[in-house]
């Protein structure tokens, strides 16, 4: 793709040229000037994508179902855009993605568009980058948006904030029921998929679920537990009934408002941090503070002493340019 | 430690291995060795068609594509592989080659548009060394 201005790109978005939809999810991942002016073009054509967060343990099989729910949503005559997500080395930046291997089936469908996206390391950088993206596949006008996870830590959480309808797969042989009651994963989930259903064991972690489920507290909406087999697609088209079933609910119940209106708050709240903490590490850098950090290294002034005044003056700077 | 590249973004590189032959240690060598030295790597495997890179290399909007190839069908799937890529309008990506690739088909392939070709024995540091100096730099406008 040769050079080219924003607007440009912009207009070719709107026209439906792949490149222009893959080139702005680099600047808007990047975090580029024409991201952010891509941004403010096209945020008032979205709110019409749903998003569904598929989310478990590596090795679930998270990319294959992910690959079979395209499937049967492109049956159903649904457009479809991922997001699959793979960790990035603390140590170098690097990461190997993976994912889009699963999903090699869908490289003529031009109602396909999958993307890969390491996690670069940024506490919460992470959903802010995904949230932004989803708003431009949102754009492009992909009915169905799929933000498939890592599946390690804090990222179902996240995911969790940004999809619609999350979906908590689990697979037979990765430990027993005691896994089942960690606190913060089982209540983010909508629907809960047993894979890998085929094998030996996939009964007893229906039951376990099921288990769980009847122990704690729940809304309205009573997680389902839907049994699959990836692989083959077994099951697939329940899963998207349940998917439609949770959907409905959102409507019906208030509920989607709700997390609407949440999920804005959030994703402005940290874009807001995000930019902070650059405008704190620019006033950090400021050679005025060496006297007060040497006063601290003293002993004189203690951390949380510091900080206060690092943050006064980095309000003062903020000022001061506005 | 590794030492980290100083661009602000990764470079992204796309791996794949076009044709028949089922072969991809080598591509997952040079997979690895990219990763470690801080580029985002992405693997789409074996048995890929021209088709198919392309359409990776549009959406992943890669900055590099690796063309790993064991069959000696070369010849015969680069020309594809190009023409898939200029008319999926990928002209500025940087795309090189790994493999068993005769010295004599070398000339040819560079002529297709292959900025270099990594035969065996090719140290990994000389390859990513390679990349890192001539990945595109995406502007702005």
């Amino acid at each position: 793709m040769t050079a080219t201005t924003t607007s440009d790109l912009i207009q070719r978005f709107r026209n439906h040229e792949r490149p222009a939809l893959a080139r702005l999810v680099t600047y808007v991942e990047n975090e580029r000037p024409a991201g952010l002016r891509a941004m403010a073009e096209l945020y008032r054509d979205t709110g019409s994508a749903y998003v569904v967060g598929i989310t478990g343990p590596p090795g679930a099989g998270k990319s294959t179902l992910t690959n079979a729910v395209i499937r049967e949503y492109r049956k159903r005559g649904k457009t479809v855009g991922v997001l699959a997500i793979d960790p990035s080395s603390s140590l170098t930046g690097g990461a190997t993605l993976g994912d889009r291997i699963r999903m090699l089936e869908n490289f003529d469908d031009d109602g396909v568009y999958i993307r890969s996206m390491a996690t670069r390391g940024e506490m919460g950088g992470l959903s802010m980058a995904v949230g932004a993206v989803t708003h431009l596949l949102d754009a492009y006008g992909f009915d169905i948006i799929v933000v498939e996870t890592v599946g390690v830590g804090q990222d179902e959480v996240d995911v969790a904030e940004l999809a619609d309808t999350t979906l908590l797969l689990q697979v037979p042989g990765l430990g027993d029921s005691i896994q089942t009651i960690k606190a913060g994963v089982l209540e983010i989930a909508d629907i809960l998929v047993v894979n890998k259903a085929d094998i030996k064991g996939a009964e007893n972690v229906v039951r376990d679920l099921r288990n769980m489920l009847r122990l704690g507290e729940h809304g309205p909406w009573l997680p389902p537990i839907v049994r699959t087999v990836a692989m083959h697609g077994e099951n697939v088209p329940a899963l998207l009934d349940a998917i439609d079933t949770h959907r409905a609910h959102l409507e019906t119940s208030g509920e989607g408002q709700v997390r609407r209106e949440r999920r804005a708050r959030r994703e402005v709240l940290r874009l807001a941090q995000n930019w902070i903490a650059g405008e704190l590490e620019a006033t950090m850098r400021d050679p005025a503070n060496d006297a007060m950090l040497d006063d601290l290294l003293r002993r004189e002034i203690n951390p949380f002493e510091v900080a206060e005044v690092l943050a006064r003056r980095t309000s003062l700077r903020i000022q001061s340019r506005t | 430690m590794v030492e980290v590249q100083a661009r602000p973004t990764p470079i992204r590189v796309l791996i794949a291995k076009p044709g028949l032959d089922g072969h991809d240690r080598g591509a997952k060598v040079m997979a690895r060795a990219l990763r470690d030295a801080g580029m985002e790597v992405i693997y789409t495997g074996l048995f890929q068609t021209p088709e198919m890179i392309a359409r990776a290399a549009v959406d992943e909007d890669v900055d590099v594509i690796g063309l790993s190839i064991l069959s000696g069908a070369h010849r015969a799937l680069f020309p594809k592989i190009f023409s898939e890529l200029a008319a999926a309008g990928l002209t500025d990506v940087l795309v090189v080659a790994g493999g068993t690739i005769p010295n004599a088909d070398v000339d040819e392939l560079k002529a297709l548009g292959v900025a270099e070709v990594f035969g065996p024995g090719t140290p990994l540091d000389s390859a990513v060394r390679f990349i890192r100096e001539h990945a595109p730099l995406r502007g702005d406008e």
